[in-house]
This record gives C-alpha cells, sequence and structure tokens, in this order.
C-alpha cells in the first residue's frame, strides 16, 4: 500500500517536520524578498529570443521545398514551442512572474502556443497536480487515467497494451495534456460525473484546436503557396520534436523509482511541514547544464519546483544547492541522476507494470512499509537535541 | 484596448491574429519598435526636463491602441517598472491635447518619500517604455466658461490647472474674468512661475496672485510668515468676490478640506470643483463572503470593502497598482458569484452554469453577495 503516514516513512518526528517545514518557508522568503530587475530581464529576454526564433523557424519554412530549409524550420519552430509551453508558459501559468505586476506576463492572462486552454490546464495542473501531488486518486498525474505507474494501482488485463498506451501519448502528448482536466475515467466507466461540465470543457477544447491547427496545419502552409505540403510536414514535425521532448521531460519528474506515491490519508490534517516533504519525495531531478534547464523548463529542478511553484524559474539552480543543504541535514533523499538514467527508469517502469510483476509489488511494498532507509537511524536534528538535552541534564541530576 | 479601426484594417488585423494565435501581431511587432503593441497602452519617454521644486516635466509618446482626447485638467495613469516591478501613479496632464496627439506631458514633483515619483523625476532615462492608463477625471472646465472662474491651488496642485490655462490661452482673447491664487513655499519652489508670470502679462484682464508661505509677511514686526492661506478668511482678503465665482482647487487635502467647508457654509457647495486624486465610490454593494480560491481563505466582508482591501486584510498577496480603478494591474479572475463597481455600481456576474470566468478590478469592486476570486 502507498505511504499513508510520511512522517513515519521518513523517519522523522513532528518536531523535526516542522523545523524542515521553517527552512524550506525561509527559502521562499528569501527568494521572495530579492527578486527584481535581473529576475525581470531574464523572462523577458527567454520571451524575446523565443519569439525570434519562432519567427526564423516560419521564415525558414517558405522555402520549405528545399530539404535543408525544411530541417531548419521543423527544428527552430520545435525549439521555439518547446521554450514557449515550457520555460515561459508553464512558468507563467503558475504565476511564477505575477510578482512584476504586468499583465502581458501573469498567469491569469497567459494562453500557450498548444491545444490545451490555459484555463483547463491551470486546474487540472496548478490546482490538482501541485496540491494532491501523487496522492493516488487525487492526482491524475499518477498514470493520467491510463497508465500504471506504481504497483498500488490495481492490475487489469488492459495494462497489457501499456506500451504501446505510453507511445501513442508520448506522440500525441499536446492532445493528451489537451483532454487532461476532462473526466476520463469517468468517460471510460461510462459514467462521468458532471456531464455539462465535461461537454463545456471539451467544447473549449474543440476552439483551442481549431485556432492551433488552422494555423499550424492550413494558414501557414496556404501562405507558403506552392509548397503546402512540405511547410505542413515541417510543422508536423515541430509538433512532433515539441512532443516527444515534453513528454520525455515530464515523465523524468515523478515516475523514476524512488518517487514515492501516497494514500488520501496522507491529506488528512496534513501539515506545511509534512505538505514539502510530500513535494520532495515525489519528485526527481536530472542533471544538465544551462542551456538543458532552459530548454526543459526548469523541470530539471522538478524537486525545487514542487516545493515552491511560483518562485522564478531562473533561481531554482540557487535554491537545489538550500534543498540539497536540508536533506543532508536531515537525512532525505534528493532523488536526482542524469537525464537519459531517469527517462529510462520511467519507462522501465510502465513496462514493468504493464505485467502484474508481482516480485515488483512486493519489493514497492515492502520499501513503503519500511520507510526510508537511514544512514544513521536517530541523527535527526530533533533526535540530537534530545540528546543533547539528556546529556546535559544527567549531571545536574548527579 | 484599441481603438476604433477602419474595417479593413480591423479584417487585416483579424487574419493577422489567426496567423499567430494564442499571440497578437503586436507581440512580434513589439520585436522591432517597443510602441507597436495594443495589447496594453503603452508609451515611450521622449524627454525629462527638470523644474522647479524637485520636479520634472515628462514627455510621453504614446503607443498604439492611444485614441483618447482628453479634456485638461484630466490625469492619465502611468505605470514605470521599478527593479522589476510595475508601480502606477496618477498624474494630470499639463498640455491641452496636442493637435496630432502624439504627446502626452505631465510634470511630477518628487514626493520626500515616494518611490515612484522619484524615480519618475530622476530615475527615467529618454527611452524608457511605460505602460499608460487612458485619461480620467471630472477636474475640467465646462464650454462655455462661466463667466467668473477662480482657481485655487497650492504646490504640485497648480499641474491640472496649468493644462487650463494653456488651453485657455490657445482660445482667441476673450477677456475672460479668471483669477488664480497659488501658493507654494517661496519663488524657487514655484512650478511654472515665469510661465505664469507670462500668462499674466499676456491676459490684462487675468489676475494671477502667486503666494510664498515661507515669505515674510508684509508690514510683520516679527518672523511673521505668509503662511498657507486661510478660507475663508484668507480668501476673502485676495479675492473678495470668490463667492461669485466658479472655483476650482487643486491641492493638499487640508487646504481642499477647508474650501469644502468654506463653500458648503456660504452654500456654494456647487460652485466647488475638486480634484483629489482618488476613486469616488459613490455606488455601494452588498457585502458576502468572499472565497479565495488558490489561497482557500474565505473573508465576509461589508458592502464598502473593495475585494483587494478584503484580500490584503487576509494577508493574500493581491496584485495591486493605482488602487482607483485605472491601471488594471490588481484584475483578478472572479470565477462564480458577482461583484458590483463601486464607482457606479455595475455588477459583474458569473452564473453558476458559466465554465468562463471574467476579471475583475479588485480595487474598485466589492462583493455583492457570496464570490469566488481565483487569487
Amino acid at each position: 500500500m502507498a505511504i499513508s503516514d510520511i512522517k513515519e516513512f521518513a523517519h522523522l518526528t513532528e518536531a523535526d517536520v516542522e523545523a524542515l517545514g521553517e527552512e524550506f518557508d525561509q527559502i521562499r522568503r528569501d527568494v521572495e524578498a530579492t527578486r527584481g530587475a535581473a529576475d525581470e530581464e531574464y523572462i523577458r529576454s527567454i520571451i524575446k529570443t523565443q519569439r525570434r526564433i519562432e519567427i526564423a523557424g516560419r521564415t525558414a519554412l517558405f522555402g520549405s521545398v528545399v530539404p535543408p530549409l525544411w530541417m531548419a524550420g521543423a527544428a527552430l519552430l520545435g525549439v521555439a514551442k518547446i521554450l514557449e509551453n515550457m520555460e515561459i508558459g508553464h512558468n507563467v501559468m503558475h504565476g511564477q512572474w505575477d510578482w512584476m505586476n504586468d499583465p502581458e506576463i501573469h498567469s491569469a492572462t497567459w494562453e500557450w502556443d498548444n491545444v490545451c486552454p490555459a484555463e483547463q490546464w491551470k486546474h487540472s495542473h496548478n490546482y490538482l497536480h501541485h496540491t494532491y501531488t501523487n496522492v493516488l486518486g487525487k492526482d491524475k498525474d499518477v498514470g493520467y487515467e491510463i497508465l500504471r505507474v506504481t504497483s498500488d494501482q490495481k492490475w487489469n488485463p488492459v495494462n497489457l497494451g501499456q506500451p504501446v498506451f505510453n507511445t501513442l501519448l508520448m506522440l500525441l502528448f499536446q492532445h493528451g495534456v489537451a483532454i487532461h482536466d476532462l473526466d476520463i475515467e469517468g468517460l471510460l466507466r461510462r459514467d462521468i460525473q458532471d456531464p455539462e461540465e465535461f461537454k463545456a470543457k471539451l467544447e473549449q477544447v474543440g476552439r483551442k484546436m481549431r485556432k492551433q491547427m488552422g494555423k499550424d496545419y492550413i494558414l501557414f502552409p496556404l501562405l507558403t503557396g506552392p509548397q503546402f505540403i512540405t511547410t505542413l510536414t515541417a510543422n508536423m514535425a515541430a509538433n512532433l520534436i515539441r512532443n516527444v521532448w515534453s513528454y520525455a521531460i515530464i515523465f523524468c519528474g515523478h515516475f523514476p523509482d524512488g518517487a514515492e506515491v501516497f494514500t488520501e490519508d496522507q491529506l488528512e490534517n496534513e501539515t506545511q511541514g509534512e505538505w514539502y516533504l510530500r513535494q520532495l519525495l515525489g519528485s526527481a531531478n536530472f542533471t544538465g547544464n544551462r542551456l538543458m534547464h532552459v530548454m526543459s523548463g526548469s523541470l530539471g529542478y522538478q524537486i525545487e519546483h514542487h516545493l515552491f511553484p511560483d518562485l522564478p524559474s531562473n533561481r531554482y539552480p540557487e535554491i537545489a544547492e538550500r534543498v540539497k543543504e536540508i536533506c543532508a541535514k536531515y537525512d532525505l533523499p534528493y532523488n536526482i541522476g542524469p537525464f537519459p538514467k531517469q527517462f529510462w527508469k520511467s519507462i522501465r517502469r510502465i513496462w514493468r507494470l504493464a505485467l502484474p510483476n508481482k516480485k515488483f509489488a512486493a519489493e514497492q511494498q515492502a520499501h513503503e512499509s519500511e520507510g526510508l532507509t537511514r544512514e544513521h537511524a536517530t541523527s535527526t536534528p530533533a533526535a540530537e537535541a534530545d540528546a543533547r538535552r539528556a546529556t546535559q541534564e544527567t549531571p545536574v541530576a548527579a | 484596448m484599441t481603438a476604433a479601426l477602419s474595417p479593413r484594417v480591423r479584417r487585416l488585423r483579424d487574419l493577422a491574429t489567426r496567423l499567430t494565435t494564442p499571440l497578437l501581431p503586436d507581440d512580434y511587432l513589439t520585436l522591432i519598435n517597443p510602441l507597436w503593441s495594443a495589447r496594453e497602452l503603452r508609451g515611450r519617454i521622449v524627454s525629462v526636463t527638470p523644474e522647479a521644486e524637485d520636479a520634472a516635466t515628462l514627455v510621453v509618446e504614446p503607443g498604439w491602441g492611444w485614441d483618447f482626447p482628453h479634456a485638461a485638467g484630466q490625469y492619465i495613469g502611468i505605470g514605470v517598472a521599478i527593479d522589476g516591478r510595475f508601480v502606477w501613479r496618477s498624474y494630470s496632464l499639463t498640455t491641452p491635447p496636442s493637435r496630432d496627439g502624439k504627446r502626452l506631458v505631465i510634470t511630477v514633483r518628487a514626493m520626500p518619500d515616494g518611490f515612484a515619483s522619484q524615480h519618475l523625476v530622476s530615475g527615467v532615462a529618454p527611452g524608457t517604455v511605460v505602460r499608460l492608463a487612458p485619461p480620467a477625471g471630472e477636474f475640467v472646465l465646462p464650454d462655455p466658461l462661466p463667466s467668473k472662474v477662480l482657481f485655487l491651488t497650492a504646490g504640485s496642485g497648480i499641474t491640472p490647472v496649468m493644462a487650463m490655462l494653456r488651453s485657455l490661452d490657445r482660445r482667441p482673447d476673450g477677456g475672460e474674468d479668471v483669477v488664480l491664487v497659488h501658493s507654494a513655499p517661496d519663488a524657487d519652489r514655484t512650478l511654472f512661475a515665469d510661465e505664469l508670470d507670462l500668462l499674466a502679462r499676456r491676459h490684462p484682464t487675468w489676475r494671477i496672485v502667486q503666494r510664498h508661505t515661507r515669505d515674510r509677511a508684509s508690514g510683520a514686526t516679527g518672523d511673521e510668515l505668509v503662511g498657507h492661506l486661510r478660507i475663508p478668511a484668507g480668501l476673502d482678503e485676495v479675492v473678495p468676490d470668490w463667492r461669485g465665482r466658479q472655483t476650482w482647487a487643486c491641492g493638499p487635502a487640508e487646504m481642499l478640506d477647508d474650501a469644502e467647508r468654506a463653500f458648503a457654509d456660504a452654500g456654494l457647495a456647487d460652485a466647488l470643483h475638486l480634484e483629489r486624486f482618488a476613486a469616488s465610490f459613490s455606488g455601494s454593494a452588498e457585502g458576502g463572503t468572499i472565497t479565495f480560491a488558490r489561497s482557500g481563505r474565505t473573508v465576509e466582508t461589508d458592502g464598502a470593502t473593495t475585494v483587494l482591501q478584503a484580500g490584503e486584510q487576509a494577508g493574500i498577496p493581491m496584485p495591486f497598482g493605482c488602487r482607483m480603478g485605472i491601471c488594471h494591474t490588481c484584475v483578478a479572475p472572479l470565477s462564480s458569484g458577482a461583484v458590483r463597481d463601486l464607482r457606479d455600481g455595475t455588477e459583474s456576474r458569473v452564473a453558476d452554469t458559466d465554465q468562463s470566468t471574467r476579471t475583475v478590478q479588485t480595487c474598485v469592486t466589492a462583493a455583492s453577495g457570496d464570490c469566488t476570486v481565483d487569487l
């Protein structure tokens, strides 16, 4: 069974968890107090760069019949869409830049360059996923309602098709994201909770899809005249590049081994400290240089992003240093590895869980019931403080 | 926000937007010229000229979408990025509308503790792009002009009146009976002192009285100073016929309070026109419970508490700007229920069956029954 008491799982006392929460709060306060012109400069320059790359890509495709221009156009447009969706759109919609008081770069007004309506994304992602992270039955990102990503989810013969569903999801990722806020589980059970709402949301998705598809697959190809077909295929390639890349990055966030899942019991009376701990234990980072992190929307800092989803993404590297220190201090794991390794761990898990895989399930259950392995079982700061008090008191008593 | 466009331009723009969706063509055009966008009203600082008394006159060239006629005496909102954050203030336009409408002129005085005003006076370089809010304010002259006019100003309160005087100056001299009584600490700290002298010379029927409150009073035996204009006693001396004039007053709050009282006592409340630089709330709302969805907090409010105030009292980091309903920085999505605009009583409602939200200006709206704001 998934984790139902995070303190017990992490072998931390209530005082430890509270102190831990206080340390994370302090990081937030420090970053909030130092947001300023340099951060503003960062997001504006990323936005400018992204728009220039997009113009360059679209321009190159006016010669899309020439293979090198087709390739350059598709690649540039793919990069532009990746930057827009990830480092810009995703982060702006989290409210990371709302502090600038600029209605043009604001979570309330941003609409991103993919088929998912911003409003639905903010509900399914910002609210459901970031609040109930990795809680079975609450966070739809645990398998996206079609994949079995933990042995806590009951095996069903349908899961045998997982490697196929997974590949389809990768190729059509933006469409998967688009219907994410719909009651897909209800649809599969033929018991939609709120049909009215389902219909309205579906219509909203339809409107956004028409606009996005019209732009990429009709209007821009038409503009290039006789090169209609080659421009169309280049635009498809650009969307595919973005789909595959964002899928890969996102699957590294919560599916690699070591990212824990929780039951709804954990949510009951959950303290702020426990919430932080759940975000920390449920997320996984990957290493990379600055370019890699910008191209992945700073989600290589998934742990930091989940602890502080609305702090500016360019600050995650410095936040990460402090988070690592806190993890070392409280003897907590900090799940990080090279991107290919983390991705492989996620894919392997999805393939394994296509089968009932009793051995894997037993391993996971044992891990969940034993809790974190600790190097020094009693060396938490609170335990140390207790020990110090005990040794100090003894001489007085004597 | 966009001004009226010709049907052809609009068609072209709609077509271009299909190509740039979800963005606007403007978002790409600003890469070439920062003024080529009507998404938000914006302008570029053309010049910053120092004036007396820690003040500066800023000339702003507005960008696309600025097509607002303004009347002398109105103010505009100006948003300037200070350390990455847009800060909004309102300033009177000091010139009547230029013929091509392409230059906005404001005069800003650096207030001792005014972060934004100090920045505008000494911190902005020509070329800086600022945000703008359309002209607003009821502090304007009627047409035709009343037969007898009195302007009562102090300090930087001269700025809207300066726009009025300049617009009167531009018209053919009709022999208007105009009196201006302006108080400033001393000659060096009087805004537009030379221009006021010039206007007085040019218009024989205008009387311009410049008072210097820190000067020794004439005939004083000791250190007695001229001091603030006392209303009505002092005013009786300077402008004995003030009761027969339509009066426009702008200056410190105490001066305006005194004027308001004096005119009311004389039964002449209608003859006094004030500029207070604040939204006047004439409407009222019902009040109710406001739920701040993202913060998960609820606040009980009365009909006079704005959504912004309610959120701030609950410790929610609310976006805000001018706090008077001009700059739209504070807008937030209303996801259910209704709020009422305290300026004119209009209601914004989101029905339960609506899937979409609507954005409301939190600084000028209050709960009209229970409502949910997505902050």
